[in-house]
């Protein structure tokens, strides 16, 4: 079946799989793809809609860097951090941009693994995504320690008090985690951008852009030696993020599940907060796409089949997380432990209670809009839902971590209140994202151009597309010569 | 009034001068240029019939079934990875085990001991809780091994290439499809090599110097 590859409606999106609609609308030659693609990176200004969010969130960035100056200066009270709530907003910000970047190595790794072949338009940007936001979740910890001085102490680096970290806790584990799964991600991004680096450089209009997109680039030249290492190693590179990034929630989950508190001591939490991070880190996907798309003109490698996609799965991890919150409540009844009980009863209709409730209709009531396609492929309804998932998970996260306000001594219950830096720290956390993540639209290719390409019929050497005779006797067969 | 050697005084008026005999300079080697896949795919089969051995193609994309075809043998990179896995996973061990249940010390630079830290007593050799500092590490060679030795094997970072001075190759990485035979292959020959590429019904040739 061909599909008529002119003038397609890049909103309409056919379910019969024989049918479905192209991956790449509107292009039926190699070259244009690359200039669509990067007139972000090279028109020589950026759209006014740029400037004034790149100021907006570079403010906010240097809010951001204010703020921790003054909790240096002044020390970690300036938190609302208090007695019983020692872990505060710090932890929440944590889990919360840690979470968002598992969409990212989701789409990157485990599609790929899968051969979900949609996902080469969204997964560097995606993976850009995974790489700022974990930039945001690792200062959390980093500034949370108290004498950040001190902060080398959390790596076994040989000193002169002959100390070491203490590695049966998982505060520990965390470390290693977290910097792990950034240097991977980092690495993984890097690796699928030097053949588009190389694109960019051989297009540079100025000296300054061919040396440096020259010098990123390695000498990338499209040799097929080294397309055939490359394939090998970026299939490596996803097999291995692949359990890393399932470990790393998981690990996150252990600073709670491994202590011993009631409503964090349950083997549920590992699934549960993977299932999580890829829910909210969707829903974040959603929310940098359409507006992306509809500046930066991406409509067609973006298209609403890929948004669609994006959404069924922030369904299914929607109700997963569902599930997970229906069953904590099971268990807590089921085991008949008063402690485990009263912190979910407590959850549900205590002090905090809208926060939980918050939760419940983000996470849970709100996706359930994406059963029906109309509101899968509906921008305003789509951009409602994932703005409720972006909240609902950031108090997600909030309502486990005051689970601390009510302990085991009633004498010291107490109510947390975050403090105006707690505030601050938050949304100065978003700016420092969305600046990475604006001077990334404008830098970098924001779509894997040598990888979009081969989705294409145009690229395959057995399409008439891509210059093959309509018979096909030639196919391939020189790899069973090679073996014989 | 001395007369300058022949080669180089000026052409007196009346004499006849013969040309040099033009020479076949080889250059670097040669590269043809092609405008779909499916021809560099039939260039690629017909190269590695010829039994060139210096040579490749270049492709703004992994053309499906194109290593196949040159012949190129499967990349030992998998092993070198599962070395930097291995190694991860050992040294993870090694690290826990020595910094948090021994109390050895030897000289690197700066003394180091281990400390046999007794956590509420919790056995010191406590693997299960070091596995997931064993398998971060063990990801993390893997990772940085898999990056650095593709990068050994590709021989990159390699900024200056031949190929890359031609103004033409600059397509490889958008739309166009190069051959490139080298002119240290044994079988090459500079006309014959250039008849074989044109045989091969491509949109130019090129000579490309070192």
């Amino acid at each position: 079946m061909v599909l008529a590859m002119s003038s397609i409606d890049t909103n309409t999106v056919w379910e019969i799989p024989g049918e479905r609609a192209p991956l790449v609308d509107n292009h039926d030659s190699l070259s244009t793809v690359t200039s669509e693609v990067l007139q972000a990176a090279e028109s020589p200004k950026p759209p006014l809609g740029w400037y004034i969010a790149l100021s907006v969130s570079s403010l906010l960035a240097s809010m951001f860097g204010l703020m921790i100056g003054y909790l240096f200066f002044t020390g970690v009270g300036v938190w609302g951090n208090a007695n019983p709530v020692m872990w505060g907003f710090p932890i929440v910000n944590f889990v919360f941009w840690v979470g968002i970047g598992h969409a990212g190595t989701l789409i990157s790794a485990i599609l790929f693994l899968f051969r979900q072949k949609w996902r080469t338009a969204i997964n560097r940007f995606a993976e850009a995504m995974t790489i700022f936001a974990v930039v945001c979740a690792g200062t959390f910890p980093g500034i949370h320690v108290g004498r950040v001085w001190l902060a080398y102490w959390l790596f076994p680096i040989p000193n002169q008090m002959e100390m070491w970290p203490q590695f049966r806790s998982p505060l520990l584990w965390d470390v290693f985690a977290v910097s792990t799964y950034f240097t991977v991600s980092l690495l993984f991004w890097y690796l699928g951008m030097v053949p588009d680096l190389a694109t960019m450089r051989d297009r540079a209009n100025t000296k300054l852009k061919a040396l440096g997109y020259g010098l990123f680039s390695l000498g990338w030249r499209g040799s097929t030696r080294h397309w055939h290492r490359y394939e090998r190693a970026y299939l490596l590179l996803a097999a291995l993020a692949t359990p890393l990034v399932l470990s790393v929630h998981s690990v996150v989950s252990f600073d709670f599940a491994v202590s011993q508190l009631p409503g964090w001591h349950t083997t549920i939490f590992p699934p549960y907060f993977v299932a999580g991070a890829v829910f909210g880190g969707f829903a974040m996907v959603v929310t940098l796409a359409v507006p992306a798309r509809q500046i930066w003109g991406l409509k067609n490698f973006i298209t609403m089949r890929h948004l669609e996609n994006m959404n069924k799965v922030i369904l299914l991890t929607g109700s997963i997380v569902g599930y997970a919150y229906s069953m904590e409540f099971f268990i807590a009844w089921y085991s008949q432990a008063p402690y485990e009980s009263f912190v979910f009863v407590n959850r549900a209709t205590g002090q905090h209670a809208w926060a939980y409730w918050i939760m419940i209709f983000c996470n849970v009531v709100s996706p359930q809009l994406f059963w029906f396609r109309k509101c899968r492929t509906s921008i305003p309804i789509m951009m409602f839902v994932v703005m409720c998932v972006n909240v609902g998970m950031w108090f997600e996260r909030f309502v486990i971590v005051l689970s601390l306000e009510q302990d085991f001594l009633p004498s010291s219950w107490a109510y947390f209140t975050p403090s105006w830096v707690d505030w601050a720290m938050l949304v100065g956390s978003f700016g420092l994202f969305f600046t990475l993540f604006l001077l990334f639209i404008r830098f970098l290719p924001v779509i894997a151009i040598a990888e979009v390409k081969t989705v294409m019929p145009e690229a395959d050497p057995h399409d008439p597309r891509g210059g093959a005779l309509e018979h096909h006797d030639d196919h391939d067969d020189s790899g069973k010569e090679q073996t014989a | 009034m001395t007369t300058l050697p022949d080669f180089i005084r000026p052409v007196t008026e009346g004499e006849t001068v013969t040309e040099a005999p033009a020479v076949e300079k080889a250059g670097w080697g040669l590269m043809a240029e092609f405008d779909t896949p499916a021809q560099i795919m039939a260039a690629a089969k017909s190269a590695r019939q010829q039994g060139f051995r210096w040579w490749d193609t270049h492709t703004p994309y992994p053309v499906h079934g194109l290593d196949k075809a040159m012949g190129i043998k499967p990349t030992i990179l998998p092993l070198l990875v599962l070395g930097g896995g291995a190694t991860g996973l050992v040294s993870g061990f090694i690290l826990q085990w020595f910094t948090n249940a021994t109390s050895f010390d030897f000289w690197a630079l700066v003394p180091i001991r281990g400390y046999d830290f007794l956590i509420s007593g919790k056995p010191l050799l406590s693997t299960p809780a070091w596995i997931p500092v064993m398998f971060e590490l063990t990801i993390l060679l893997s990772a940085v091994g898999c990056v650095t030795w593709l990068l050994i094997l590709c021989g990159l970072p390699q900024l200056y290439h031949p190929t890359l001075r031609s103004s033409r190759f600059a397509r490889a990485t958008d739309d166009r499809f190069f051959l490139v035979i080298e002119s240290k292959d044994p079988k090459f020959h500079p006309e014959r090599t250039r008849a074989f590429m044109e045989s091969l019904n491509p949109m130019s040739i090129e000579t490309l110097e070192d």
